[in-house]
């Protein structure tokens, strides 16, 4: 079975299918259809991770068809220890989304859900395309779908924010445009991204690559200081969005890094070493000052994003395995922690209409089963052992103190500093006394809140307890990768 | 049931506990488990939990020692972490200590919380921070020792903002959880400095490597080099000072008696805050190997044993007093851990455990039978109306000043007798604060004993005096709680005379094999020119011989002295304290300030921290990133293409103009290349 080309087609073809029913009336089959699509996408990938084989590093379910002989463009598809989580993370991020909006999403809701499906499936497609331009398409075509999220469902300043989100990672990847050009060249005519690994470069050129390829992704991570776009986006988008933006398009840009840059240029990758972890320790601490003083939660649950995904770009140029595979645990479990902080975020903004962390206060006493979720993902959000907030961190920490002392001392800070801004704004959302009469009317999660919650709870939880089963995958592919990048390919 | 199986019981029984009571118990999945129902399970889990410490106990004095995986964890590389037991007897010892005392705060419980609205929740946290705390001390390696380390701390802040309405519980859990990330960040970095140089995280791979490693340099600043063990240590010991709240680090402990006095008694006294003692015992084999490190921990020991007991003595709140003589009696453990008599610290920690533990519960009976009054000087005369506490008390305060036969007596005069023979750098500092916290400990004990039970009652004694709402709101009106104070029901009196027995003969009883004998042989290791219970256990001609011996020793002297200035300033002379008050006002008003530290702290960390924040999110975001680059060149690129829309005449002479400008500058250029 191509269960790659059908964890792409199945939420795009329930999308298309979706807009034509954008009468009133059809609403409940709307969502019965996002839903079917939704949870068929996750059960085609489900194979993906039973199927898998970890004692290889090769790319595996690979399917290959021509598509533009002239350029030698090829649909080629495949999926490794390094990318396979994030298609099974995606779709499952995606069933959550439609959950999400389900009664809650009453404008054109048809256009909606059809557009977070498409946008899944081609965030599929970013995962596993194995030719440049491939990869390319579907790393500019998710943009449109998220442009119209923010655009059409967003906040009052939805269009400053969606242009903004659309012209920062637009020039992003356009030099990225011509780095893919100029490997086609230089490689005898071959988009293969594979072919591209092998390709020796002079350390000059790899420089040049290196600046090309970071640009584009450094904007998706996004790493500091080329961050300011998410949190205006997350401000503005529905709830559907930023959890998307936050679980799944942040780590696009992560993932570049280790399918393009690491591997294609290795060598520059060693030279820049230095300026990469210093901007990644910089997201870090800095942006966890930031956070501190964040009056919006969504702006602080941003923030807190960039922080966590310096963990990421800082576990990747440890270049040790403990590194790498905690920078990739790190952006797993991001996706569930981030994801859920938005839902809950989202919860409360369905009944309150705000966002201000001053417009609550002691919101446990009307929504105590609420708050305990809510708690619980802050815990996670600040690393508490036993969730899987904790994993990434302490694998990056303890990798990072092995090459200099102070780097792990610098990465540690967030401990204090993670503690600090997501505890502080749930002493100040959830307890206290009741602060105003819009929180003393609020009602409890519903049946349907409650449980997508707790769906994600467990994700977290087990995660936290048990990540063997995650590493597991990843490990063929995170040692090949860094056997490929010791080598020079000067 | 095979000895595997019973082990992973204990810490299991509990967590089962605290899930049903926890998800059933209350609105998650709507509150199905009636109230008694929240209890039964509790207090079972942790029942079965102790019964099996009881046989394992048993069954480590047969020569049974356990040390193995139960489960893989997470693998990368040449690393296997794991989740995992070591069974031996400091294992055995915390395992008893924390589910003995565990299961009587849980019967306390009953009692005390037993009108509060938080019931069944209150019994999820106290169960889950049992088996949060077993699996730290049933450990065998460092990853599983964090995970426990940071439960406790959770379940720490879930318990002081208990009664999330009242805005100072919820400001110092807060801060309690920070204080601690603090603690547990030069911890962590302990641990990532062990798995960088050791390459596990196994304890027994890491003590056997040790020796090899003690001379081992790591770069820190520059060209400064500083031993890898010192350093080793001393990030372990930030964490123990969070945890066992260790100057600078003390100051959530005190606010950490906002919560409800059985966790103060249960977390904030018997057990989690012992989390840093027991860690540093469990860590001997590295901190023998650096003197700096010892050094380092002798001096903030007795830092904290001396400077935390004076602030005791002008307490006024009954648990504050408690809490700081908490403080002061954990710088005696670190005390004890800094001259490397470790097995001193940790049977102190168990004396400690049952008296302290008895003190608290008894302050929460006068806090109770008082109606929520927690004011000292509003209490008095309590020993004719609540003779179980008054008696218990007694047992207890005895016990925390040393007198000789009494529990604390052969704990205490033990850790004072090492240090005196320690040659650690420090130990004569730390050797006259343990002799002057001796005086202040008996000082603020008994003013504060003088004052509750003593003396002529100083509140209102007629029926008709209404509730008096306190800070303890663990009750509700209903059931018409009025006029004068009354002795607590039995779940409350009952685990005081239960902890009263232990308070008087624990000591006694146990000083033999755990100082003298080889009741850790192999588990604590301690260097040959660091042994310092060995003058002590050369003169030891057992407990009634070491008793009777006390009596004629300086400490009990000071005890003595201590008890008496008490008495005498607080029912003989009131005015004498009043007049020093005023007297000596600027060292009352530090004292009374607790040395600023909290002002300090509120005024530079967290003020500081919203500063920078401030800086950095509206100077270095707002105004640099987006206001001058983003919006800035989204203005040039507006500015450019006003500009070259200028260029864009659709004058064609204009364009072949240019064309030729552009032609001759390049034909130039490539001309000057040649």
């Amino acid at each position: 079975m191509p269960y790659l080309t059908l964890s792409i087609l199945v939420p795009i073809v329930a999308g298309i299918a979706l807009l034509f029913l954008s009468r009133a009336d059809q609403t409940s089959l709307v969502r019965q259809l996002a839903l079917a699509g939704a949870v068929l996408g996750l059960a085609v990938t489900i194979p993906l991770y039973t199927q898998f084989n970890t004692a290889t590093g090769a790319m595996q379910f690979e399917e290959l068809a021509r598509w533009i002989e002239a350029y030698n463009i090829n649909y080629h598809l495949g999926v490794d220890g390094i990318s396979v989580l994030f298609i099974i993370l995606n779709s499952f991020i995606t069933v959550l989304v439609v959950v999400a909006g389900w009664v809650v999403v009453e404008k054109r809701p048809s256009q909606y859900y059809a557009a977070f499906l498409i946008m899944s499936g081609l965030m599929n497609g970013v995962f596993a395309a194995l030719d440049g331009v491939l990869f390319y398409f579907f790393f500019e075509a998710m943009l449109i779908p998220m442009y119209l999220i923010i655009g059409g469902w967003g906040g009052p300043n939805r269009v400053y924010a969606a242009i903004k989100f659309f012209l920062y990672t637009m020039l992003g990847s356009v030099l990225m445009l011509v780095a893919l050009l100029y490997l086609f060249n230089v490689s005898g005519g071959s988009f293969e991204i594979l072919r591209w690994h092998l390709l020796p470069l002079p350390h000059k050129v790899q420089i040049f690559l290196f600046i090309a390829f970071f640009l584009a992704f450094a904007v998706k991570v996004p790493m500091w200081p080329v961050h300011t776009w998410l949190p205006d986006a997350h401000v503005e988008a529905p709830t559907g969005g930023s959890v998307v933006l936050a679980a799944i398009t942040l780590k696009i840009g992560a993932y570049g890094f280790l399918r393009f840059i690491l591997p294609i240029v290795p060598d520059a990758s060693r030279t820049l070493t230095g300026f990469v972890i210093a901007l990644s320790l910089v997201a870090v601490v800095y942006i966890g000052f930031v956070a501190l003083v964040q009056k919006d939660m969504k702006k602080l649950i941003a923030y807190s994003s960039i922080s966590h995904m310096g963990f990421v770009t800082l576990g990747f140029f440890l270049f040790s395995q403990l590194g790498v595979e905690g920078a990739l645990v790190q952006m797993i479990s991001h996706g569930f922690v981030s994801a859920a902080m938005f839902l809950c975020v989202g919860v409360v903004y369905d009944r309150m209409h705000s966002r201000m962390i001053a417009d609550y206060g002691g919101v446990v006493h009307t929504m105590p089963r609420f708050a305990a979720l809510f708690l619980f993902f802050a815990m996670a959000n600040c690393g508490l052992p036993a969730t899987s907030g904790f994993v990434g961190e302490f694998m990056v920490i303890l990798a990072a103190v092995k090459v200099n002392f102070w780097l792990g001392f610098a990465a540690a800070l967030t401990l204090i500093l993670g503690a600090a801004y997501t505890l502080w704004m749930a002493k100040r959302v959830l307890f206290g006394k009741i602060a105003n009469a819009h929180v003393a009317a609020l009602t409890d999660v519903t049946t349907r809140e409650f449980w997508l919650l707790a769906v994600v709870a467990i994700a977290v939880l087990a995660m936290g307890l048990y990540p063997k089963p995650f590493t597991d995958v990843m490990h063929q592919s995170v040692l090949d990768l860094l056997a490929h990048v010791a080598r020079s390919k000067m | 049931m095979s000895m595997q199986a019973l082990y992973l019981l204990v810490p299991l029984a509990p967590l089962a506990g605290a899930i049903i009571a926890g998800l059933w118990g209350t609105k998650l999945f709507g509150n199905r488990l009636p109230r008694a129902g929240a209890h039964w399970v509790a207090i079972i889990g942790v029942g079965v939990s102790f019964v099996a410490s009881v046989l394992i106990y048993m069954d480590v004095m047969r020569g049974n020692v356990f040390n193995g995986p139960v489960y893989t964890w997470l693998e990368s590389g040449s690393i296997t972490m794991q989740i995992g037991f070591l069974i031996d007897t400091l294992t055995v010892m915390m395992m008893l200590v924390v589910t003995f005392v565990s299961l009587m705060v849980h019967i306390y419980t009953v009692g005390y919380m037993e009108e509060d609205p938080g019931y069944e929740r209150f019994f999820s946290y106290i169960a889950l921070f049992t088996f949060s705390m077993l699996m730290l001390v049933m450990s065998n390696n460092f990853l599983q020792l964090f995970f426990g380390w940071e439960a406790v701390g959770l379940v720490s802040y879930l318990l002081i903002g208990f009664w999330y309405d009242r805005e100072t519980a919820i400001f110092a859990n807060l801060k309690a959880f920070l204080v601690n990330r603090v603690g547990d960040f030069g911890f962590l970095l302990g641990i990532g400095l062990i798995l960088a140089h050791f390459g596990t995280l196994d304890y027994a791979a890491v003590f056997k490597a040790a020796p090899e490693l003690a001379t081992k340099t790591i770069p820190f600043l520059g060209a400064t080099e500083v031993s890898l063990m010192t350093a080793i240590c001393i990030g372990l010991f930030i964490g123990a000072m969070g945890k066992s709240a260790q100057v600078p680090l003390h100051v959530w402990l005190p606010d950490s008696m906002e919560g409800p006095t059985p966790i103060s008694a249960l977390i904030h006294a018997a057990t989690m805050v012992t989390a840093g003692i027991f860690m540093v015992t469990r860590m001997s084999p590295l901190f023998e190997l650096s003197e700096t490190a010892l050094s380092f921990v002798i001096v903030i020991g007795a830092i904290t044993a001396l400077f935390m007991g004076f602030l005791g003595m002008v307490q006024n709140d009954i648990k504050r007093v408690v809490a700081y003589s908490t403080l002061s009696q954990l710088g005696y453990m670190t005390v004890a851990l800094g001259a490397s008599a470790y097995s001193a610290a940790v049977f102190h920690l168990m004396t400690h455990a049952f008296f302290k533990a008895l003190l608290f519960l008894a302050a929460g009976s006068v806090i109770i039978g008082m109606h929520h009054v927690q004011d000292i000087r509003q209490m008095g005369g309590l020993r004719k109306y609540m003779p179980i506490t008054w008696i218990t008390s007694l047992i207890g305060s005895l016990a925390l000043i040393g007198t000789p036969g009494f529990s604390g007596f052969f704990s205490k005069d033990s850790i004072i007798d090492a240090v005196h023979h320690s040659h650690i750098p420090g130990s004569g500092f730390a050797y006259f604060a343990v002799l002057a916290g001796v005086f202040i400990t008996a000082f603020y004990s008994f003013r504060m004993y003088f004052l509750v039970f003593h003396g002529k009652p100083r509140f209102d004694t007629s029926p008709a005096r209404g509730h008096a709402h306190g800070k303890d709101a663990g009750h509700g009106d209903a059931h018409g709680h009025a006029g004068p104070p009354h002795e607590t029901p039995w779940v409350v009196t009952v685990p005081l005379i239960l902890l009263a027995i232990p308070s008087v003969v624990i000591g006694w009883m146990t000083i033999q094999p755990m100082l003298v004998g080889d009741f850790f042989k192999g588990v604590i290791s301690v260097a040959i020119n660091h042994n310092v219970l060995e003058e002590m256990a050369r003169g030891f001609h057992g407990s009634m011989g070491m008793a009777v011996h006390g009596l004629t020793q300086l400490p009990f002297w000071l005890a003595l002295g201590g008890v008496v200035v008490a008495w005498f300033f607080y029912l003989k002379r009131p005015d004498i304290p009043e007049m020093l008050a005023t007297r000596l006002s600027p060292v009352y008003t530090l004292l009374d300030n607790k040395y600023y530290f909290d002002r300090f702290n509120q005024w530079f960390f967290a003020g500081g921290a919203r500063a920078l924040g401030n800086n950095l999110s509206e100077g270095g975001d707002r105004t640099l990133i987006d206001g001058w680059v983003v919006n800035g060149s989204a203005r040039m690129v507006g500015a450019a293409s006003r500009l070259i829309r200028f260029l864009q005449t659709g004058y064609v002479y204009h364009y072949a103009f240019a064309m030729l400008v552009g032609a001759v500058a390049f034909l130039t250029w490539s001309l000057r290349r040649m």
